[in-house]
């Protein structure tokens, strides 16, 4: 076991290991751009459709139903099936990732508009301000935190799940884990996913840090 | 991609007996997630300080990927089911005892003071009045937990295990769709099932609640 710790911490701090195509600093490049990209697409879906859903009333149930299913849909079968069906290329990680990434923010982009008094709405509306104006500029302001929340959840989420292009022989900090189990090299496998485990909690930090610097001044 | 129905109809034993598998490691794990988050989150529920350090714990916990959970594991518990649990088991606890303190926060002071006044001992007030009032919250992160478990449980294939997950590996290695589309639509099945029966199991528990709504 400690000789096990001492290869690990070997592996993971040779200059060697970090450098070069295989190395840790690219990997852990690829695997930041899969992730990113993936929340990215994932929030150019949900939020709108969060928003929608929580400025409208309307589709609530079967939107929050769809993101419970999403929940259940196991990602792993996600990626398998899509690559199967079309071919090696990094579609069906993306695929995969921003399934996954889409519940969380539509979930939690719709509590965070529920979440906003109705009396605030009401009072916008008094003023005048028309359906899309009392969303931009009291909803979602409003919303922001949730909103947030949700986005972080999701990225942690898809960090975590983006190993997973190593699987259908991309790249990232997942090569390290399923190199390692096929080669029977557990200080490899170990090190990635040591690395995985560090970015995941890393970023949460960062952005729950930002989070609470944004929103200082808020009270509630 | 078409499916090879006849391969399903050779393979039904199979694929029973994976579903079952699937099944109960999932049920295992939540069911020694709630074994440690009830008491963990009466402590963090009674406990001020121990709160957020027991929260923030399994806040972190939640953010280790769940092949990183089980490939970490491997030199303490091998391939093995054990691994498996308790990698699941490490996942629900971050949802059971967030909503197990919550719940636990929801239960009114006035009824509380009550059974105090009543005469109740502190241990018979938590099981015979605050437990059962958090229910409601607790189970919905019971079911969260389950749906989350039994999604998860595919990505033990990768130490060898993992019920339904074997016929994505299966389906991969011999460049064949159907197990992979029967495995996905049997995970989510099992998903949508056991919430079912946990919202009847909810029902039941708390026939209090029936006549609001």
């Amino acid at each position: 076991m400690f000789e096990l710790f001492k290869n690990l911490g070997t592996w993971l701090t040779s200059g060697s290991q970090w450098a070069g195509q295989d190395g840790i600093a690219h990997r852990l490049g690829e695997h930041l751009q899969y992730s990113l990209l993936a929340t990215l697409i994932a929030a150019a879906i949900g939020l709108p459709l969060g928003l929608l859903i929580g400025h409208t009333g309307k589709g609530a149930f079967v939107a929050i139903n769809l993101a419970s299913f999403g929940r259940a849909l196991p990602t792993v079968g996600l990626v398998v099936l899509v690559f199967l069906a079309g071919g090696l290329s990094m579609l069906p990680v993306y695929v995969a990732l921003v399934a996954l990434a889409v519940p969380a923010i539509v979930t939690n982009t719709y509590a965070g508009m529920t979440a906003v008094d109705p009396d605030v709405k009401d009072a916008a509306r008094g003023q005048g301000m028309r359906g899309h104006q009392v969303l931009l500029q009291v909803e979602l302001p409003l919303a922001l935190p949730l909103i947030m929340t949700g986005l972080r959840l999701a990225l942690i989420q898809v960090v975590a799940t983006a190993t997973i292009a190593a699987y259908v022989s991309f790249g990232g900090l997942g090569r390290y884990v399923f190199d390692g189990l096929a080669q029977r090299d557990l200080v490899q496998v170990l090190g990635g996913a040591v690395l995985v485990a560090v970015v995941a909690v890393v970023l949460d930090l960062l952005l729950s840090s930002l989070q609470r610097f944004l929103f200082r001044h808020r009270t509630a | 991609m078409t499916i090879d129905w006849s391969w399903i109809g050779d393979h039904t034993d199979d694929l029973a007996s994976l579903t079952l598998s699937h099944l109960q490691a999932a049920m295992t794990a939540v069911f020694f997630g709630l074994l440690i988050s009830l008491p963990l989150a009466v402590v963090a529920h009674r406990v001020r300080p121990l709160r957020g350090f027991l929260l923030g714990l399994s806040n972190v916990l939640f953010t280790i990927p769940s092949i990183a959970i089980f490939v970490l594991l491997l030199p303490i518990s091998g391939l093995t089911r054990t691994t498996t649990v308790i990698g699941l088991t490490v996942y629900t606890l971050v949802v059971l005892l967030r909503n197990t303190v919550e719940g636990l926060d929801s239960v009114p002071a006035k009824t509380k003071e009550a059974a105090k006044a009543m005469g109740t001992r502190p241990l018979r007030t938590l099981l015979t009045v605050e437990l059962p009032l958090a229910l409601p919250v607790i189970m919905a992160g019971v079911r969260i937990a389950t749906v989350m478990s039994i999604s998860l449980v595919s990505v033990a294939t990768y130490i060898g295990d993992g019920g339904l997950g074997q016929l994505f590996t299966d389906g991969f290695q011999r460049d064949f769709p159907t197990p992979v589309i029967v495995g996905v639509v049997l995970t989510i099945l099992l998903a949508v099932v056991a919430d079912a029966l946990l919202v009847a199991l909810q029902y039941v528990l708390t026939p209090w609640r029936r006549r609001r709504a």
